[in-house]
């Protein structure tokens, strides 16, 4: 279902033109209000006047992690402080926390995004939204709650944690739409199994996941063991929270960038020039109508690439593919480019296997040593020890042959690898580069 | 259990099963570098089960095959060379001796379990039931 059938499917001139609309009014606005951006687009020669076209986007400078932090805490907010209504922050685990801001104005067009994005993945008025995201200064738990809130459903403000008991109240309350990270998906799939509860007793029919990078046989894990179907959203405490784009139940292939509000593009990740279509780099956000906190070209350090063929679905929007890993987060072992999700895409293509795991990474006399613990479970746990050794070859042998980088492989005992009600810490790495 | 000098002498298998009045026959240890495999013959293999899933440990039933020969030399030779001539591989093995009568038992995980039993079976050696395992 199309939330907003007149925005969701523009023609691509009438949205573009429209796209140019707000993108003038935002580099005035920006120019005008914050000092930093003004003085940023002196320095690169560009004025607000020198906007014409949406080619001329590229025209003006990025905007990086270390701008925000430079600014910290309220320093490119774009409107007096009594417009503030609501501010969020990151958990700030790398030094002072990022603040966003959002004015009256900014809560509810954020609002209609998360209705745009349930409705993209099959909710409907009348669902009962079972919101596992954290609430807090955490974007994903207000935002999906304003949403679900717009969308007519009824939600249940549960936040992360106590699986247990968020499972008696998916069974109490007959919970119907599931809203929490992919990893927290799968953990409430296991203590189902630990409570003897049988998924297919629940009335949940949709998951809606987002706030990490998730694989394919990810999804396929999460729809088999909780008997659902599993959508990916995204979405950044920087440009808005969740609802900057999302999967549609129809193809859940890409996710439509809701471009009325914002202009995604994709550069690449070393010299920053933009890159066509189709190719894979660095996305890159500018937000259109906020106007508490609005960001012009954002470096997200996400990697995707635009695909722009026309969706089943209907919307005109251009499809983001699902992020594949992070310019951060790609190890470099022995020279080559590794992406946690591609560990777990191996992983979680052999029977069996579970999706707990954890990468760790340490240099030994100059070699990059990758080990990747993977914990047994009751399916793959066997008595005879040649077993589980034949078992941790295999993934050895198939993880190689994927990356071309050899690892090893430390079968671990259940419930050691630290479980996340938010996101997964996939990668422990013990170089001192 | 993870394999460190603690997690069995503090002794939380036992513990669990005797709270549950679970009497273990008998128990060999298997070691990974990572991890300790107990493996234990019970006398309520079920309950056990159930009591140490409960406990969180994981937890696996295998299926093994109780033998009964003579308590004297060449008894153990003698189920060997059976599964030798049929190219049966023994994986484990627990023995003890019987106290009551002058027997000894044997506790074997073959790899192939149907192929062991027939040969056991054809050459007269006798397999013990399981309510005579429980009940040593």
């Amino acid at each position: 279902m199309i939330w907003n059938e007149e925005f969701e499917t523009l023609p691509r001139e009438a949205l573009e033109a429209l796209q140019l609309k707000r993108l003038k009014n935002l580099v005035e606005r920006v120019y005008t209000a914050v000092p930093y951006y003004r003085k940023k687009m002196d320095e690169a020669g560009v004025k607000p006047a020198d906007i014409k076209a949406l080619a001329d986007l590229r025209k003006l400078p990025f905007t990086t992690k270390e701008d925000l932090r430079l600014n910290y805490p309220f320093g490119l907010f774009a409107v007096p402080f009594e417009k503030v209504v609501r501010i969020h922050a990151s958990s700030g685990t790398t030094g002072k926390p990022t603040v966003v801001g959002y004015t009256k104005n900014d809560i509810d067009a954020w609002a209609e995004l998360m209705a745009r994005t349930l409705s993209a993945g099959g909710a409907h008025a009348g669902d009962v939204v079972h919101n596992a995201y954290g609430y807090g200064l955490f974007t994903g738990g207000l935002g999906a709650h304003y949403g679900a809130e717009r969308l007519g459903a009824a939600v249940i403000p549960i936040s992360g944690g106590n699986s247990k008991r968020q499972i008696m109240l998916m069974q109490d309350f007959g919970s119907t739409v599931l809203m929490c990270t992919p990893s927290y998906a799968l953990n409430l799939a296991d203590v189902m199994k630990e409570m003897g509860v049988d998924p297919k007793s629940l009335k949940l029919r949709v998951g809606l996941f987002g706030a990490e990078p998730w694989s394919e046989n990810m999804r396929q894990e999460i729809e088999a063991r909780l008997n659902i179907k599993a959508i990916d959203i995204f979405g950044l405490s920087e440009v808005m929270g969740p609802g900057v784009a999302s999967e549609c139940i129809e193809e859940k292939h890409g996710l439509h960038v809701f471009e009325d509000y914002f202009i995604p593009e994709i550069v690449n990740p070393e010299t920053f020039e933009p890159v066509p279509h189709g190719e894979l780099g660095e996305l890159v956000f500018t937000t259109l109508t906020k106007e508490a906190f609005p960001v012009i070209r954002y470096r997200t350090k996400d990697l995707s690439r635009i695909i722009d063929a026309p969706c089943s679905c209907g919307r005109t929007f251009h499809r983001m593919q699902r992020i594949t890993g992070r310019t951060d987060d790609m190890l470099i072992i022995r020279g080559v480019n590794v992406f946690p999700s591609q560990i777990e895409h191996v992983l979680m293509s052999i029977e069996g296997v579970e999706p707990h795991y954890q990468i760790i990474v340490d240099r030994q006399a100059s070699l990059d040593i990758m080990e990747v613990q993977v914990e047994v479970s009751e399916t793959i746990f066997s008595d005879e020890i040649k077993v589980l050794e034949k078992l941790g070859r295999r993934i050895e042998r198939e993880i190689k042959d994927l990356l071309g980088v050899s690892c090893k492989i430390k079968l671990v005992e259940p419930r050691t690898i630290q479980r996340s009600e938010g996101k997964a810490k996939r990668v422990i790495d013990n170089r001192k580069l | 259990m993870s394999d460190q000098p603690s997690a069995l002498s503090k002794g939380l298998y036992c513990s669990v099963l005797a709270e549950a009045g679970i009497n273990i026959r008998a128990l060999s240890l298997a070691a990974t570098t990572e991890f300790g495999i107990l493996r234990l013959i019970v006398n309520d293999t079920e309950k056990a089960k159930q009591v140490l899933k409960e406990k969180g440990f994981t937890v696996g039933k295998t299926e093994v095959i109780g033998v009964e020969v003579a308590d004297k030399p060449g008894g153990l030779a003698e189920i060997l060379n059976v599964m030798k001539a049929n190219s049966i591989n023994v994986e484990y093995m627990y023995a003890f001796v019987q106290k009551s009568a002058g027997n000894a038992v044997i506790i074997f995980r073959f790899d192939e379990l149907e192929k062991a039993i027939d040969a056991l079976q054809k050459t007269g050696i006798k397999i013990m039931k399981g309510e005579e395992i429980y009940s040593i």
